[in-house]
């Protein structure tokens, strides 16, 4: 899915300065415990989260997320942006809650990409 | 009260763009055309426009000396044309005393003189204000669309070279150590040093896979270090071609129960650390997933040490799937 149209979906605003119109995204999850995203997430998801610290922005490096979209309205701090910027990984904030947003990506096409932990 | 600075804010700097950035960085010299054809001052109006029409040039400087004393333009010609007077000296038609710039000066300057004076080319100078070349806007286009893309290309560089290393330096067993010290509670940079960590092991060559399972150990490994520790401690890869050896180590205050400590979900961890989104008791199960061999010693009072190991190109040892 393309990150603008998942912007469309969540009536989602961009929170970094670099330019979205050729990302896509493959898939999501919806979490707010780092470890469990580290453990779970596959390569090129969008992290869904009500968590709003910089532990976010480097998970999504560590873990190769390819955008973050903090849910509930919620807004990173000053130095989480420019971190996000930096990094060149873009990040959205929407009004929605994690189920709904989530919701909404998963019928619109987008697939869940949290495997199971623990799996090898 | 002082002449007001124009202030820029933390908002707007963080917009300047890289394209802005090279405006300041770059020199005119380095985008400018150099062995500009230059017309003498008492050539005939008709030689000249022989030369604009054979070269397609639209504008010439006129010197004397090596000194520039002029410039010739189209419109030059054509206000020539019109009188019929194409037997009169160049130096009776040239703009004197043209607008110039200094050869050193950033490329910021020549385009604020651009959009000042709507000139279309502008003569270069040297600090001896002999002619060196000649700067239109196609230049300065051309110009930054260069570094743009030597700034992308000095990154694959950088990968190139440092994917080399192990080939082009020979030892009995070469390895890179990477060190870094955690602080005790910087919750802030938790995990700046994963993500070097991560960088480096892609511009060694490691597959993204590789980079990405050695990312997680090492990040949850940092984390508890910044979490759990007394003082802090140090993270150490060492890098070598064959395997990727990653160490946690600290001075306190160990782990009572190591066996309990392993269990998913597990934790000591305090509701401020739950708030960052770690201490659920998952680090270590997270890292003995990722990496091929993981150890952990500690000693109550003493302090812990976390050994984890990655074999590459090792189809016997390495785990396949991510």
């Amino acid at each position: 899915m393309k990150l603008t149209q998942l912007i469309k979906l969540t009536n989602g605003k961009l929170l970094t300065n670099q330019p979205v119109d050729y990302i896509e995204v493959a898939g999501a999850m919806g979490a707010d415990l780092m470890s469990d995203v580290l453990a779970s997430i596959q390569p090129d998801a969008v992290l869904l989260t009500g968590l709003c610290n910089p532990q976010v922005i480097r998970t999504a490096i560590i873990a190769d997320i390819r955008a973050i979209v903090f849910v509930r309205g919620k807004n990173p701090t000053k130095e989480a942006i420019q971190l996000a910027n930096e990094e060149e990984i873009p990040m959205l904030t929407t009004k929605l809650g994690l189920f709904e947003a989530c919701g909404i990506l998963y019928q619109a096409g987008l697939p869940s990409f949290e495997k199971e932990s623990h799996k090898d | 009260m002082a002449k007001k600075q124009p202030v820029i804010s933390d908002e707007y700097a963080e917009n300047i763009t890289r394209v802005e950035e090279l405006a300041y960085e770059l020199r005119i010299h380095e985008v400018m055309t150099e062995n500009v054809y230059c017309l003498d001052p008492d050539i005939h109006m008709e030689r000249a426009l022989d030369v604009f029409q054979e070269q397609r040039f639209s504008g010439a400087p006129v010197t004397e000396a090596g000194k520039l004393i002029g410039i010739l333009s189209i419109e030059d010609l054509i206000r020539a044309l019109r009188k019929s007077d194409l037997e009169a000296p160049v130096r009776d038609y040239m703009t004197t005393s043209p607008v110039t710039l200094k050869e050193h000066d950033p490329v910021i300057e020549a385009l604020k003189t651009f959009a000042r004076t709507k000139f279309g080319r502008m003569p270069v100078l040297d600090e001896e204000d002999n002619l060196v070349g000649i700067i239109t806007k196609g230049d300065i286009s051309n110009g930054l669309l260069d570094a743009l893309q030597r700034d992308y290309h000095a990154e694959e560089l950088i990968r190139y070279r440092a994917s080399h290393l192990f080939e082009d330096i020979v030892s009995s067993r070469t390895s890179l150590i990477l060190r870094y010290d955690i602080r005790k509670g910087d919750f802030i940079h938790g995990g700046n040093a994963s993500s070097k960590i991560k960088r480096a092991l892609l511009r060694l060559g490691a597959s993204p896979q590789i980079a990405r399972r050695c990312g997680i150990a090492v990040y949850e490994s940092e984390m508890n270090l910044i979490i759990h520790t007394t003082h802090g401690g140090t993270l150490r890869v060492e890098i070598e071609p064959h395997k990727i050896t990653m160490e946690a180590y600290d001075d306190g205050p160990g782990i009572e129960d190591v066996e309990l400590a392993m269990k998913a979900g597990y934790s000591t961890a305090t509701n401020e650390v739950r708030e960052m989104g770690f201490g659920a008791g998952m680090g270590l199960v997270n890292i003995k997933r990722c990496v091929d061999e993981m150890r952990l010693v500690s000693t109550k009072d003493r302090g812990t040490n976390l050994y984890m190991i990655m074999y590459l190109n090792d189809t016997e040892h390495s785990k396949t799937s991510d």
